[in-house]
């Protein structure tokens, strides 16, 4: 069999996958936050919180809810780096500074996972499981919590109310992110990942001397880290390290673990909403953005242009063995359309081209499928620009699901587009203009000038992964990065939330002969065509002057 | 004023404590669980898949590569390859980045070199030299256009435990001169090594070195260690 024969055997048995596990777990997440019933564990934790989940929220307050809960994370997560070094647990490693604390709270708290520090040289076990790791769940919780409420904006009329953000944040976490978390860490464990609180130690080699080794509670971690689309490695080489992804199965479970969620939830919106076609028609824009990023991603990997692919024969630069060119493409492609980055193999040594897929697949977005929640919220609200544009062209008002895009609605969408493009495009110009900031870069020239558009774009929109080549552990770069994160993270979901607060309020109008059909194929067309020349203009001068020059050179 | 600071103090309150709660069924009570499974059905894997050589010395993990480099000489800064022993991906002559191309567990990482980098390049080159010039053996001189391309690009966390059954075969004439044994002998340890994708489709066919070498350790008879 032939290795490109392979990775598309690989990506049909990822979709069959996906499609067979999507419509059970769409359809138990549109129970599970629809369900007037709490569990028993759940009313000890509300009453711990101290709050009353059955109280309805208006939008304000549900935001109100999502910042202080946040809030509240990025203080704590800082405040357990700076104590590390008297912890105990820790391995002996020491407080991380205040700009590097700062950012690594910023990117966990913002499901972002952008890491300027070494896993296995800096943090020790209470600040992985107590601090990174929860963050992992809770951040994914966040998210789909604000994403189900954009969801009941759709589904509900004349009420102001997008339900309860405790109750919706607390499901997420026990009924949905922890069982799943654990059957996916055993079947990670029994492949090879390490799961253990040993400290390091040293084990021998074959020709004599020691090795040493460092423990840790890493399939627990990183099946969550997947899971909820975060990303941060335990070890520096994050997915690639073998105690984290030892075989090809387990990379190909970690690529479907990735995905399951936001494809997932596009059935939870078909339930919710009463017509699953909806979600169909959105996963069908998901699906055709993501699929042509993987055959285009394969061909420019297995063609591995550039001077030192040609000259090794073949682009493995950066790629372990046993996944492959197929496995890894896979991998940086459906990790940089998700929020989660993740990376099993290293962006900045991919072709010109492929380093480039990446980095437009982040631009996009994060959509097809995107982050747990903010893959979902963000398509939707492409939805909405992409009716809108379409009742232009015909010269009606346009509607989606029964609900008036009207000139709120159309401007709540318009700045959520906004928001990432503005922090990347003026952070990366504010990099390129100071002097000092261009001393990280390891690479010179137009790959160069990628790597710090990679990095603004990859912290903007919450992805994570990196062209690694940049060292980004500068009060700068800490600094400027650990911002774009919480603002790409939090302004996008007010504006959501207040989308949906909106939508809620409304009258359905009934669907006529002249309403757009939104579950038709045509739609999805029209959606991936919206979300290509929306995003893809607004970078395409950026992308001009880094990856397009580099593959084109 | 006081009312809106009292309502920001409450809700930054509840948030706090809905943390503080998550953090202990999440970071506490959740990793203790998955880790106590984990100990109980497979304490090995858990552990980091220890092996050990003939003699019985644990000698590393079957998941991550090391080197198999000799002693290093005085003056010398990188040791050379001790080719009696099969090799792994490039470890020595990538330059002095520090993370990554020393097979260090707590140094994992990439050279994050780009295609078009002129380091990179050189260093394709010169570990393409150093391939052919250690696999040529009297007779059968090894061609550049032979030599597959893991066996000069370092991996992605520079602790890849495998090679390509292509760079394996390579070098199965020269393990055999080093250690005095038929060429037939090795090929065949080399064969029975190579790992098939699994269930057909899934990965890359792969051999893995530490394991090969300690096969090859029991075929030779006595210890490896220097």
């Amino acid at each position: 069999m032939s290795p490109v024969l392979s990775g598309v055997l690989q990506l049909l048995a990822l979709v069959a996958a996906l499609a067979l596990a999507h419509i059970p777990l769409g359809t138990y997440l549109a129970g599970v936050y629809s369900s007037p019933r709490h569990l028993r564990i759940e009313k000890w934790i509300y009453k711990g919180i101290g709050a009353d989940p059955d109280t309805g929220m208006r939008w304000p307050a549900y935001l109100r809810g999502v910042l202080a809960f946040s809030l509240a994370g990025v203080l704590f997560l800082y405040l357990l780096q700076r104590l590390q070094g008297v912890l105990p647990g820790s391995l002996g490693f020491a407080s991380i500074d205040p700009d590097q604390a700062f950012n690594t709270a910023a990117s966990f708290v913002s499901n972002t996972n952008w890491q300027s520090y070494y896993g296995e040289q800096a943090m020790g076990h209470v600040v992985q499981t107590a601090g990174l790791a929860v963050q992992n769940f809770v951040s994914a919780a966040v998210g789909i919590a604000v994403a189900v409420a954009l969801v009941r904006g759709f589904a509900r009329s004349r009420t102001g109310e997008l339900g309860n953000f405790w109750a919706d944040l607390v499901r997420g976490v026990v009924r949905v992110l922890v069982p799943v978390a654990v059957v996916g860490a055993v079947i990670l464990v029994a492949c090879g990942v390490v799961q253990n609180f040993s400290g390091i130690h040293e084990v021998g080699q074959f020709l004599g001397g020691p090795q040493q080794w460092n423990g840790g509670a890493v399939a627990s971690q990183e099946v969550i880290k997947e899971l909820g689309t975060n990303g941060g490695g335990y070890f520096n080489a994050n997915s690639a390290h073998p105690f984290e992804n030892p075989t090809p199965f387990t990379n190909l479970f970690e690529i479907f673990l990735i995905l399951l969620i936001p494809v997932s939830l596009t059935r939870t919106f078909g339930v919710m909403t009463g017509s699953p076609r909806q979600g169909y028609a959105i996963l069908g824009a998901m699906a055709a953005i993501w699929v042509s990023f993987v055959a285009l991603m394969m061909w420019t990997e297995f063609a591995h242009h550039g001077p030192a692919l040609q000259a090794a024969g073949g682009a493995t630069e950066g790629k372990e063995l046993r996944f492959g060119i197929g496995g890894s493409s896979l991998f940086a492609v459906s990790t940089t359309l998700t929020s989660t980055g993740a990376v099993d193999s290293f962006h900045s040594s991919y072709t010109g081209l492929g380093g480039g897929i990446t980095l437009l697949g982040m631009m996009l977005g994060e959509i097809a499928p995107g982050g747990v929640g903010s893959g979902l919220y963000g398509m939707l609200v492409m939805a909405v620009v992409a009716v809108f544009v379409a009742g232009l062209m015909v010269g009606r008002t346009p509607e989606y699901l029964g609900r008036k895009i009207g000139t709120r609605e159309i401007k709540y969408a318009a700045c959520y587009i906004l928001i990432t493009p503005a922090l990347v495009l003026v952070l990366t110009a504010a990099a390129m203009a100071l002097p000092t900031p261009g001393d990280s870069m390891t690479n010179t020239g137009a790959h160069g000038f990628s790597e710090i558009l990679y990095a603004y774009t990859s912290a903007a929109n919450n992805n994570g992964s990196a062209f690694a080549g940049l060292n980004a552990d500068t009060q700068w770069f800490n600094t400027t990065l650990g911002l774009a994160m919480l603002l790409g993270r939090f302004l996008p979901m007010v504006f959501v939330l207040a989308l949906a607060g909106s939508l809620a309020g409304q009258q359905p109008v009934p669907a006529t002969a002249g309403t757009l059909r939104t579950e038709k194929p045509l739609f999805s067309g029209l959606l991936v065509g919206a979300v290509l020349i929306i995003t893809g203009l607004t970078y395409f001068p950026a992308l001009a002057l880094g990856p397009l020059a580099e593959g084109l050179a | 004023m006081n009312t809106s600071l009292t309502n920001a103090a409450r809700l930054f309150g509840a948030g706090l404590r809905a943390l503080l709660v998550l953090t202990v069924v999440t970071g506490i009570v959740y990793p203790l669980v998955v880790t106590g499974v984990a100990q109980g059905l497979f304490p090995g894997k858990a552990n980091g898949s220890e092996v050990t050589a003939g003699d019985g010395r644990v000698v590393g993990s079957s998941l991550i590569g090391q080197a198999y480099d000799l002693p290093l000489k005085d003056g010398q800064e990188t040791p050379e390859p001790d080719l009696r022993w099969f090799q792994g991906r490039p470890q020595n002559g990538l330059g002095t980045n520090t993370v990554n191309t020393r097979y260090d567990l707590i140094l994992s990482g990439a050279t994050n070199r780009a295609a078009d980098n002129p380091e990179l390049l050189q260093w394709v080159k010169d570990a393409k030299a150093a391939v052919v010039k250690d696999n040529s053996v009297p007779g059968h001189p090894v061609r550049p256009e032979d030599v597959p391309a893991d066996a000069v690009t370092s991996s992605g966390s520079g602790l890849d435990p495998h090679i390509s059954p292509e760079y394996a075969d390579l070098q199965v004439r020269r393990v055999a001169e080093r250690n005095g044994l038929p060429v037939a002998r090795v090929q065949r340890l080399v064969d029975t090594h190579t790992i098939p994708r699994t269930l057909g489709f899934i990965g890359e066919p792969r051999v893995n070195v530490l394991e090969l070498n300690i096969a090859l350790e029991d075929l030779k008879g006595g210890t490896a260690a220097h």
